[in-house]
């Protein structure tokens, strides 16, 4: 097990290393860091030197051992935008970020759980075919159309919730949560359903489609035949081996749900990593295009590992062929 | 003559390929589903309404000129304040929806179509690479592979986009973005493509026809080109049909994102950017009826992909 444990942790290595020499490349060679840094009145002289002083002289591989280690260190450089240091930038941000990929995420399975369930125990009732009808929507319909048709039912028409913002937030240490104001919590809602949604539409299909597979099998029938409650067969029984798949891919999307956060971010203006991101697209902010590239290649690589090695100890058979030779 | 028949070529028998196209069984099963025949009607009719644009818009809403500043934020034609010609209401600009909605069809559907072409070519073609000779070429391809699909496809769009358009500069021409827009959702979705043929692949190229047309001394090109690729077609296009879907919403969010075509030259995500800034003062048609659109066309196209997918896949018949 520890061998194929080192292996894929090897392999994330590999993938970090690749996407950090991505985020390098964009940052040496996307635009000039010098021209973003300095004015149009600056001589030709000034700039060798400034050039000189950035390190941007050295062989490449140097320049990029330095960018790795800065980056190991949460150096990410200064953003052209903002003058501010990325990493700084990004700090603020994270908890924004982080709490709506959260609160969507445990949304989708809390619903996706329950949907899925019903719709496979009464697979021709009307209730199931709603769902069936809705995880359709959330497939077709795109993030930011969902937000924006949310936006205009409960802040344009019915003015419950606010349409923009995280509204107040109280400070734990650097962190600052929106979770334990009121404004905070009503501001999360609509956010935290059109992120969630679409990871809701994928658990629940999942989970039908599990179940279906599960009730057919003979420890159910016998479970029957001993005469157990239903409740206790379904739930028990059923759900609970219908669960690691679930879990596993929950723990996968999760990487997504904070990709996709940029969209739900950009349509709620929340203040997130996704938005600061957006906005370093359009105006051309390589160093914070670069250090998000890294951060989320690394919550990428992070998640997968945790993954495969939480299926080692969840699955014996996984553990037991990986010591036969390939 | 001697006694051995001649065998008649097997073309000559072949019926036409409307003929054999409505006696088959992916037709029966056409046929029998409803809401395929619905999806495949609506498809048809985006797909016409955004060829005929030109013909049908009673505005062409990207020349500047034809735009009056009187005529702007006129309700639709029902609502009380409604103006002819302008059915569906206008925009801040005094842009008339209904053209704008079909220009900017037309473009999310060039897109959609070019992205599918590029990243189709693009994966088959490394897909066949690295089925067909294995080794160290595979693994490389492969490894691409695995990271790419590590990220989510829009965020690679995202990247690939933003890092083009530092390289080329910001100021751009609305089909120079339109092409960037193309090259990076092309860029983003060849994986699927690459590994689903990869596989048939390795699977073909152990057939005996394989090994015949390597004895009578082909080259790989051609073996891959001609033999191969043929048989490992019906998959690409289930991908294909839903990439489609995949890769007009990917145009939409970029373009809503603000990354992707211009306010000058709007396609439906683009108009629905525009229409989201008036959605406060009460404008609700300008983001409505892009809106609808472009939902509309996703899941009519989605639909059909549901359904060739299960059409095509054997073990579901």
């Amino acid at each position: 097990m520890s061998a194929f444990i080192l292996r894929r942790a090897l392999q994330a290595l590999a993938v970090l290393f690749a996407v950090g020499l991505i985020s390098f490349a964009m940052f040496r060679f996307a635009g000039d860091p010098v021209n973003q840094m300095v004015g149009a009145e600056t001589s030709p002289a000034e700039r060798l030197e400034i050039r000189r002083s950035l390190g941007l002289d050295d062989p490449m591989a140097v320049q990029f051992a330095r960018y790795l280690a800065g980056a190991a260190r949460f150096d990410f450089g200064i953003s052209y935008q903002f003058r501010q240091p990325v990493a700084q930038l990004l700090k603020e941000r994270m908890p924004a970020t982080l709490e709506l990929a959260l609160v969507a995420t445990i949304l989708a399975l809390v619903f996706g759980i329950l949907m899925g369930v019903y719709s496979a125990l009464r697979r021709d009732s009307a209730l199931a075919k709603l769902f069936q009808a809705i995880s359709l929507i959330g497939v077709s319909l795109p993030t930011f159309l969902i937000g924006i048709l949310l936006i205009y039912l409960f802040s344009v028409i019915l003015g419950w919730l606010p349409s923009f913002g995280r509204g107040d937030t109280a400070r734990l240490g650097w962190w600052t949560t929106g979770l334990l104001t009121v404004s905070g919590l009503k501001a999360l809602i609509m956010p935290s359903v059109t992120l969630g949604l679409f990871q809701m539409t994928l658990i629940m299909r999942l989970v039908r489609a599990e179940m279906l597979e599960v009730l057919r099998t003979d420890y159910i029938k016998f479970a029957r035949a001993r005469g157990l409650r239903t409740r206790a067969i379904h739930f028990g029984h059923a759900l609970k081996n219908t669960l690691v798949p679930v879990i596993t891919i929950a723990g996968l999307q999760l990487g997504s749900v904070i990709a996709f956060a940029i969209i739900t971010e950009t349509v709620f203006q929340w203040p997130g990593m996704g938005l600061l991101f957006v906005q370093a697209v359009q105006n051309v902010d390589i160093p914070i295009m670069a250090a998000y590239l890294m951060l989320v290649g690394l919550i990428f690589v992070t998640i997968n590992l945790a993954v495969d090695i939480l299926y080692t100890i969840v699955d014996p058979r996984l553990r037991s062929s990986i010591h036969q030779p390939a | 003559m001697s006694d051995i028949a001649v065998t008649v070529p097997e073309t000559a028998k072949t019926p036409s390929l409307g003929a054999r196209l409505f006696d088959s069984d992916l037709w029966a099963s056409f046929k029998r589903s409803k809401v395929t025949m619905a999806a495949a009607f609506l498809t048809l009719l985006f797909f016409l309404v955004a060829i005929l644009a030109g013909v049908l818009s009673p505005q062409d809403p990207f020349d500047p000129a034809q735009l009056e500043l009187l005529n702007s934020r006129i309700p639709p034609l029902w609502e009380s304040g409604g103006q002819a010609p302008f059915l569906l209401g206008t925009d801040q600009q005094g842009r008339d929806m209904l053209s704008a909605i079909l220009y900017g069809l037309r473009i999310s559907l060039v897109v959609g179509f070019l992205g599918v072409a590029f990243s189709a070519t693009l994966g088959i073609g490394l897909g066949l690479v690295a089925g067909y000779f294995g080794g160290a070429v595979d693994a490389v391809i492969m490894r691409i592979a695995d990271v790419q699909l590590t990220f989510p496809a829009i965020l690679i769009a995202l990247l690939i986009d933003g890092v083009v358009k530092s390289i080329l500069g910001n100021q751009l021409d609305p089909m120079t973005i339109l092409g960037v827009l193309v090259f990076s959702i092309g860029l983003s979705f060849w994986v699927q493509y690459a590994r689903t043929v990869r596989g048939s692949v390795m699977v073909e190229k152990n057939k005996d026809y394989v090994a015949a047309a390597r004895l009578i001394g082909l080259p790989a090109l051609v073996i891959m080109l001609r033999h191969v690729l043929p048989n490992v077609l019906g998959p690409v296009l289930v991908i294909a049909t839903i990439n489609l879907a995949l890769a007009i919403i990917t145009e939409a969010t970029l373009s809503f994102l603000g990354s992707g075509m211009p306010q000058t030259m709007p396609s439906l995500g683009t108009l629905i950017r525009i229409g989201n800034n008036f959605l406060f003062s009460g404008e609700w048609w300008i983001v409505a009826f892009p809106g609808i659109a472009l939902a509309t066309l996703v899941l009519a196209i989605n639909l059909l992909g549901d359904w060739l997918r299960d059409a095509l896949n054997p073990r579901l018949r």
